[in-house]
């Protein structure tokens, strides 16, 4: 049993804004005070500190095939990065694992570095359902943190070739047996039908294009994979990158996919890189403001921003043809893949500069959605880890919102081309420290749907952070005082204390079996591997968790 | 004038100062990490203090003193002698003084380095000058592969400095290097010089295989034989090149047998690699 008292709480969910509460723990769960016994508690006195719910990242790519590929090709990424063994307890002898890597770092390295940072719940971006296994292979060697997994299916052969023979019931079932069968969470949508069309050397530019092969549009692919996560009453909503991403001018199209969204519940990811104004070949500026509007005029859209952060990176998206781009355009080393009947990706390494004006025009573009998007609840803080830096430079983000004058001195360091006529400094908000708490746990785990985690009401895990209230929010966010994990001590003055597993959360919706049958065709048939071998088992999952749907 | 004066001021001190020596005490197989040898951990310490500097022999903790004996103090100009194979990173980042090993020295001596000189008298293994950023390097012997390279997965290597090595090399010698010079008396392995940015490296014996693979505007000068040129690489002209002579008059002044045939000798200029800039160049003494 654990009391944090005299803390002053930020708990949105509850509505709690600041105010000095006591928070009480009893086995791993959020108690009322009548349930302890307070002298055989372990009283934590938070006098003067900031108690907030563990954080919650709703995009972030930290686990499977692609972030592999990254860590494989940037050895020097972990040059000057190395995270040595820590000794924990003395008897019985436990210590932390080793490990480098900063913007693909390894495995343990990826849970220490978020424990550190406050963060107990993760959610991998995009994993191909052929790589679920890699995936998951990789959850289990990140501990302590919560993590579940979106499962790409814009692009995949089947649920396409239900579409476009009108087969929607079809495509329902087998989406539900494939997010049983890799032991997703959600739905990940990435330029639909653009990743296909790479594999012919082309791509689409419009809702209306073809897809090669299939006669099907990305409208027709958005609208039924959406239907469907409604249909199956998935915790989370569809998950979506859109098309044109990174490019002059998507802010258009970002705009009309996200109004042919509407009455539908979506999430739209990393929306900074897809808010570009301007014409090809032409010089970019910020469309934050176009973008911003559609989502402010829709209380059914939610988006996590991808705020580019200055420095080295690794970029890694599902989405081939942007990571082609990109090599060709800096001529740095470049992976490729082609995920069999299901998807794609690219990696590639990228620096962000302030002097280029196109990188300063990114990093204006995220943090106008941040400051220009009216609802915090519906405006997550992400980097897109890796794609636009690295998760450890969430507090850097953090500081940047709260404190103008730290963004405005940031801002005369940037590109002079891109600082001209730049909305920026028009924009005098400053997040609140409650505001912070909804777009980094409150808002973030309510969208995934993990009703139990972003909040300190009674009876949600106890994952609780506590931060020292400095006047610097980067340090502040950065070291937090005690981080709690199921009711456990894990890290103490941003260092971890105690190492344990997290839980894997995924779904299983009920489906027709029938479409079993179908699908071992199918995988037989275009697949290198067997349909037995396809499917993750549950006792792969050494500490899963099945989520309820509701349809 | 008055600061040119304290500069040679300090630099008639070094030179009187006896220096530090480091005797090996037993020969040591185990790999051991010694980047606590190095003239700038040296120079503000008393001998206690070098004596209780880090190494990891394996991996257990050690202090220099368990493996050195140890004669004199707070110097930047170090003395080893013993076989060090398998001491790495000796010289590692060094910016200032002078270390010299009687003897064969391991991997990655003078990596980063900024500064000052390192002497071997015996061989190098791999990695020796790789990244340096300036400083010379002399291995009276043979050194290892990627001898003045990039490490493994970094864009940019070498970005000036000098490593003369007397005897052989191992394979991509130069590899990345954006600004500096290499110059091998012996022969090269294979790909030396692969994807130079810039820089320079010449070869006195033997060049070997597939030379200036991915060389965007780096020159390599190849002085003796040479192995066939990758099919990248196109001849353009045979003429006298005037800073060939500055150079290797210098390199005569280092302590290299340069014959006057070689001064006035003309060169073939291929250009290459055409899969990268073209803007490299490999120069062959006729």
């Amino acid at each position: 049993m654990i009391g944090i008292i005299n803390g002053r709480v930020y708990d949105p969910c509850n509505g709690i804004d600041g105010k000095v509460r006591d928070i009480w723990v009893k086995d791993g769960r959020i108690v009322s005070p009548a349930e302890v016994d307070r002298s055989a508690a372990d009283i934590i006195d938070a006098d003067g500190m900031v108690v907030m719910p563990g954080g919650v990242d709703i995009h972030s790519h930290i686990a499977g095939g692609k972030v592999n590929a990254g860590r494989k090709m940037r050895p020097d990424d972990s040059r000057g990065h190395e995270r040595p063994s820590r000794e924990l307890s003395q008897s019985p002898r436990v210590y932390t694992r080793s490990g480098t890597g900063r913007s693909v770092a390894s495995t343990f390295k990826t849970a220490y570095d978020y424990v550190e940072m406050g963060y107990t719940t993760v959610m991998e971006g995009a994993s191909p359902p052929l790589m679920a296994r890699h995936t998951h292979e990789e959850f289990e060697d990140i501990p302590i943190l919560d993590k579940g997994g979106y499962i790409l299916m814009g692009n995949n052969h089947f649920i396409m070739d239900c579409i476009r023979r009108n087969e929607k019931e079809k495509a329902r079932d087998y989406v539900a047996w494939l997010l049983g069968a890799t032991k997703g969470f959600g739905i990940k949508i990435v330029n639909p039908g653009g990743v296909e069309n790479f594999k012919y050397k082309q791509n689409v530019t419009d809702l209306d294009d073809k897809v090669i092969g299939f006669d099907v549009t990305p409208r027709r692919i958005l609208e039924t994979l959406s239907w469907i996560n409604d249909e199956l009453g998935l915790p989370h909503v569809p998950h979506i990158h859109g098309l044109n991403l990174g490019l002059n001018g998507n802010a258009d199209i970002t705009a009309e996919t996200l109004i042919a969204m509407t009455g539908r519940e979506a999430h739209f990811t990393h929306l900074q890189f897809m808010s570009y104004g301007g014409e090809m070949g032409k010089p970019v500026r910020s469309a934050a403001e176009v973008t911003a509007r559609v989502v402010n005029a829709n209380p059914n859209i939610t988006v996590d921003v991808g705020q580019v952060v200055f420095g080295d990176t690794t970029t890694m998206t599902a989405d081939g043809p942007v990571q082609y781009r990109l090599h060709a355009l800096t001529g740095n080393k470049w992976f490729n893949d082609d995920v069999e009947a299901e998807t794609g990706g690219g990696v590639t390494p990228c620096v962000y500069r302030k002097s280029n004006p196109f990188n300063a025009v990114q990093w204006l573009v995220g943090l106008e959605l941040f400051l220009l998007i009216e609802d915090p609840w519906r405006v997550y803080l992400t980097t897109d880890h890796p794609n636009g830096g690295p998760f450890t430079c969430y507090p850097q983000v953090i500081r940047m919102l709260m404190d103008r004058d730290f963004r405005m001195q940031a801002f005369e360091g940037i590109s002079k081309l891109a600082r001209k006529n730049a909305l920026l400094p028009e924009l005098d908000r400053e997040y609140s420290l409650y505001e912070i708490a909804i777009i980094t746990r409150a808002g973030t785990a309510k969208r995934i749907g993990l009703d139990w985690k972003g909040h300190l009401g009674v009876g949600a895990d106890a994952d609780i952070t506590v931060y020292a209230d400095m006047e610097d929010r980067e340090a502040m966010f950065a070291r937090p005082r005690y981080v709690f994990k199921d009711g456990v001590l894990v890290a103490r003055d941003g260092q971890i204390v105690c190492e344990r597993p997290g839980q894997t959360v995924y779904v299983s919706p009920d489906y027709d079996t029938a479409i079993e049958k179908e699908v071992r065709r199918h995988i037989e048939d275009n697949y290198t591997i067997a349909f037995e071998h396809y499917a993750v088992s549950e006792k792969e999952l050494s500490n899963g968790r099945q989520v309820a749907c509701k349809p | 004038m008055g600061s040119q004066l304290n500069s040679e001021k300090t630099t008639a001190v070094s030179i009187n100062d006896d220096g530090v020596t480091l005797r090996l005490k037993a020969p040591i197989t185990l790999p051991v990490e010694a980047e606590s040898i190095c003239p700038d951990c040296f120079v503000g310490c008393q001998q206690s203090e070098i004596l209780a500097l880090p190494v990891f022999c394996g991996r257990r903790r050690k202090m220099l003193g368990d493996i050195f004996s140890v004669s004199g103090e707070a110097s930047d100009r170090i003395t080893v002698e013993g076989d060090l194979t398998h001491f790495k990173r000796i010289g590692q980042g060094m910016s200032r003084g002078r270390l010299t090993l009687r003897g064969d020295g391991g991997m990655h001596i003078g990596a980063y380095m900024k500064g000052g000189e390192i002497c071997v008298e015996g061989n190098t293994r791999d990695w020796t000058g790789a990244h340096m950023t300036g400083g010379m390097i002399r291995i009276r012997g043979n050194a290892g592969h990627f001898t003045g390279a990039a490490y493994p997965g970094e864009i940019r290597g070498v970005n000036r400095g000098t490593i003369i090595v007397h005897g052989d090399v191992g394979n991509e010698t130069g590899a990345r290097m954006r600004r500096g010079l290499i110059v091998v008396e012996g022969h090269t392995g294979e790909c030396t010089g692969a994807g130079m940015i810039a820089g320079s490296v010449f070869v006195f014996g033997k060049l070997g295989a597939r030379a200036g693979a991915g060389n965007k505007r780096g020159s390599i000068v190849a002085l003796g034989e040479t192995a066939p040129m990758l099919p990248t690489y196109q001849y353009q002209c045979r003429a006298q090149f005037g800073f060939l002579g500055v150079y290797l008059r210098q390199i005569r002044k280092w302590g290299i047998a340069v014959s006057d045939d070689l001064l006035k000798g003309s060169f073939r200029r291929f250009s290459g690699d055409v899969t990268a800039l073209n803007k490299g160049e490999i120069l062959i003494h006729d």
